[in-house]
């Protein structure tokens, strides 16, 4: 009976994901159009073309599957589903209310992360398999980037956990009830300011986009792939990116708490600010170089990230 | 070039990377080939490719009259069309000794300057393109510079009816006079360029990712650039205060008082200032012409079809450069007593920026030979003719 539960349960949530997912691709293009002086869609399904898409999927979906005759079959086809699993499995362990969460576990937030890091397994295996050297320098360069800004990612990440003094989710949410980690004097805002540049770098949006690097690697490691395929990493990327803003909302902005509305609503309001934060940094900043960003990484967000993780335990363990 | 055994020794050298990038790429800015050879993402080499997108313009313009081509040239450097046939009619007018009107040089300067801005803009917000990729802040300077580029087009279109290719200039004046008004509207579209050419200028030179890009990438000294026969924004980012609007004025531009915007390190950054400032001094130019506007006619001939055609003496030759948004834009002719030119050469400004990259490429990343690349803002219709 738990087992057709859990599965009952999860699904709701998949289809739930995948069709958020679906429309946040929609909100980004409306969004970055906005920014931009344009309208963005508006001619499929009026009013503001809210059957955009749908349309997209459906031509994705219609495209030729095109494997490349020299590419790694096995891998090249395996890398758009690690990619959509992994950025998925994520989900499983973020609660949604305050009670509800899919999988409960008590080192969720370390679980989160790991599962987190597994994409750049996913992204490298599509710029391997490809055979093109537009792809396999993207995926070198996506390579370096994750496996360095994990170790940002994490350290800030761990401020919060320290402060509450667990790394379930549900602690974490509970010892928020006085004050949001956001609202921490100093050393919230640094580990806040830290971990969101360290997952923008993760998920490679801009600035930090050097794998996907439309004007230098034309698009990076899904060059090869086309139709559904290529679907498959841009929903990756999107359900990555709300993953990452449903975290920053339950880490850092106190999650389902908030007066007057229920949880599950606070959540929804808090992730898409976030998500729309990101959005906003996205369309309003160039592409730093790949030194640059090497250099930011281990010379400015490490040390600093460490200097906070010191402070942090230095509060918790005198207060205490 | 083509797979001399130079080459193929150095793809086979164990840790390089032969990489095509181009014809086909986001960012050649049209249709152009660089052979990298990469360490890693270091450049090592580059064998730049053009001829692409040859045309034939200057064996066409041996079988056309003289009235008829330039609408032909204004297709050559599809960025700034007017600059083309300006390049052209002065020479022919050298060639055939038919001075224009005072009013016609005037308007001749207003649809060059107009048509500088326009040009200035794509080549900011293609640069913009070249550093931040379409999905990103790069395409948002690009839209937002296309978006005021297109009021400038708008103007162009009620001055002459075309948006783009105007066919402005004719040998002996221009085609089209202003209409009433037409000062009300320029200014209006002055206060909003200097506007927003503002708000870049600050968002942009305020920005540490912009500055870190650009900032001692590509750096072009004065000697190498006086070497390859670089000008334009490139030279002047270098220092070297050379315009040929200053330096041998054409088409009244003596009557005009304006700065030359240079550069002091010409790297990167400097051939951005220098073509965002340039912006302004060509609105100021803009409003001198509408202020002094003289009256009279605009044209001293009539272009004929058939009788009468113009046929300058035979043997006669002629140069004439103007400055357009690229450099210096010169047009050879040499006549044989026909109504046709016997030989013409066109000496663009693009093609002798592009010598450029194989010199200053070498030691950078893939990204800055990107930014290198954008900031010549080389037109491939006027590299390849």
């Amino acid at each position: 009976m738990i087992y057709i539960q859990g599965l009952v349960q999860s699904a709701i949530l998949l289809g739930a994901i995948l069709g958020i997912v679906a429309y946040l691709t929609w909100l980004e293009r409306k969004f970055s159009g906005r920014l931009q002086s344009r309208v963005g869609p508006y001619l499929v399904g009026r009013p503001h073309g809210w059957l955009q898409p749908i349309a997209d999927g459906l031509k994705l979906i219609s495209k030729e599957d095109i494997t490349p005759s020299r590419a790694d079959r096995l891998l090249f086809n395996l890398a758009p589903a690690w990619i959509v699993v992994v950025s998925l499995l994520g989900f499983a362990f973020l609660p949604l209310t305050a009670n509800w969460v899919l999988v409960n576990m008590d080192l969720g937030l370390l679980y989160f992360t790991a599962i987190g890091s597994l994409l750049v397994i996913g992204v490298f295996a599509a710029g391997w398999a490809s055979n093109n050297k537009y792809a396999l320098l993207s995926s070198l360069r996506s390579a370096a980037q994750i496996v360095a800004y994990e170790v940002p990612l994490l350290l800030s990440l761990l401020v919060p956990a320290i402060l509450a003094g667990s790394l379930d989710f549900k602690d974490i949410i509970e010892a928020q009830e006085s004050y949001w980690f956001i609202t921490f004097p100093v050393i919230g805002q640094i580990s806040f300011l830290i971990f969101l540049l360290a997952a923008l770098a993760e998920s490679n949006k801009m600035p930090f986009d050097l794998s996907e690097a439309e004007s230098e690697l034309i698009a990076g490691f899904n060059i090869e792939y086309s139709g559904m395929k290529f679907a498959y990493f841009y929903l990756g990327e999107y359900a990555h990116l709300m993953a990452v803003s449903l975290l920053v909302s339950i880490v850092f902005f106190g999650g389902p708490l908030g007066p007057l509305l229920p949880g599950g609503l606070w959540i929804a309001i808090k992730t898409l600010a976030v998500f729309l934060g990101i959005l906003w940094i996205r369309w309003s900043f160039l592409r730093i170089r790949i030194d640059q960003l090497m250099m930011l990484n281990w010379k400015i967000l490490t040390p600093i990230s460490f200097i906070n993780l010191l402070l942090a335990g230095l509060w918790v363990s005198l207060n205490l | 070039m083509e797979g001399n055994v130079e080459e193929r020794v150095i793809e086979r050298d164990f840790g390089e990377l032969a990489l095509n990038m181009g014809p086909q790429h986001p960012s050649t800015h049209g249709v152009f080939r660089l052979k990298l050879h990469l360490r890693g993402e270091t450049v090592v080499s580059v064998v730049p490719d053009i001829g692409y997108l040859h045309r034939g313009v200057e064996k066409l313009s041996e079988t056309l009259d003289y009235d008829m081509l330039p609408p032909i040239y204004e297709r050559d450097d599809y960025l700034s069309p007017t600059a083309n046939s300006l390049a052209f009619v002065l020479a022919v007018e050298k060639l055939a000794d038919k001075e224009p009107t005072k009013r016609a040089n005037y308007l001749r300067v207003l649809t060059a300057e107009l048509q500088r801005v326009s040009s200035h803009l794509v080549a900011i917000g293609t640069f913009g393109l070249d550093l931040g990729g379409s999905m990103g802040g790069g395409a948002t300077l690009f839209l937002y510079c296309f978006r005021d580029r297109e009021k400038v087009l708008d103007l162009m279109e009620s001055l002459t009816g075309t948006r783009f290719h105007t066919n402005m200039n004719q040998i002996g004046g221009v085609r089209y006079d202003v209409y009433p008004n037409f000062d009300k509207d320029v200014l209006k579209l002055k206060d909003y360029l200097e506007k927003q050419v503002n708000e870049y200028r600050t968002v942009l030179e305020t920005n540490p990712i912009f500055l870190e890009r650009t900032r001692d990438v590509g750096i072009v000294t004065p000697e190498l650039a006086k070497e390859v026969g670089a000008s334009g924004p490139v030279l002047r980012a270098t220092g070297v205060s050379y315009d040929i609007r200053k330096n041998k004025p054409y088409s009244s531009y003596e009557d005009f008082d304006f700065n030359l915007p240079v550069g002091t390190r010409g790297d990167v950054f400097d051939r951005y200032l220098v073509r965002i400032m340039e912006i302004s001094e060509s609105l100021s130019i803009v409003t001198q012409v509408i202020e002094g506007l003289p009256e009279g006619p605009i044209n001293s001939r009539k272009p004929l079809k058939s009788a009468l055609l113009l046929k300058p003496p035979k043997g006669a030759e002629a140069y004439a450069a103007v400055e357009s948004p690229r450099g210096e834009l010169g047009m050879y002719v040499l006549s044989d007593g026909s109504s046709k030119p016997y030989r013409l050469k066109i000496r663009s400004p693009s093609f002798s920026n592009i010598a450029l990259i194989p010199e200053i490429l070498p030691g950078h990343l893939i990204a800055d030979a990107v930014a290198i690349l954008g900031s010549l803002d080389p037109v491939f219709g006027d590299v390849d003719r």
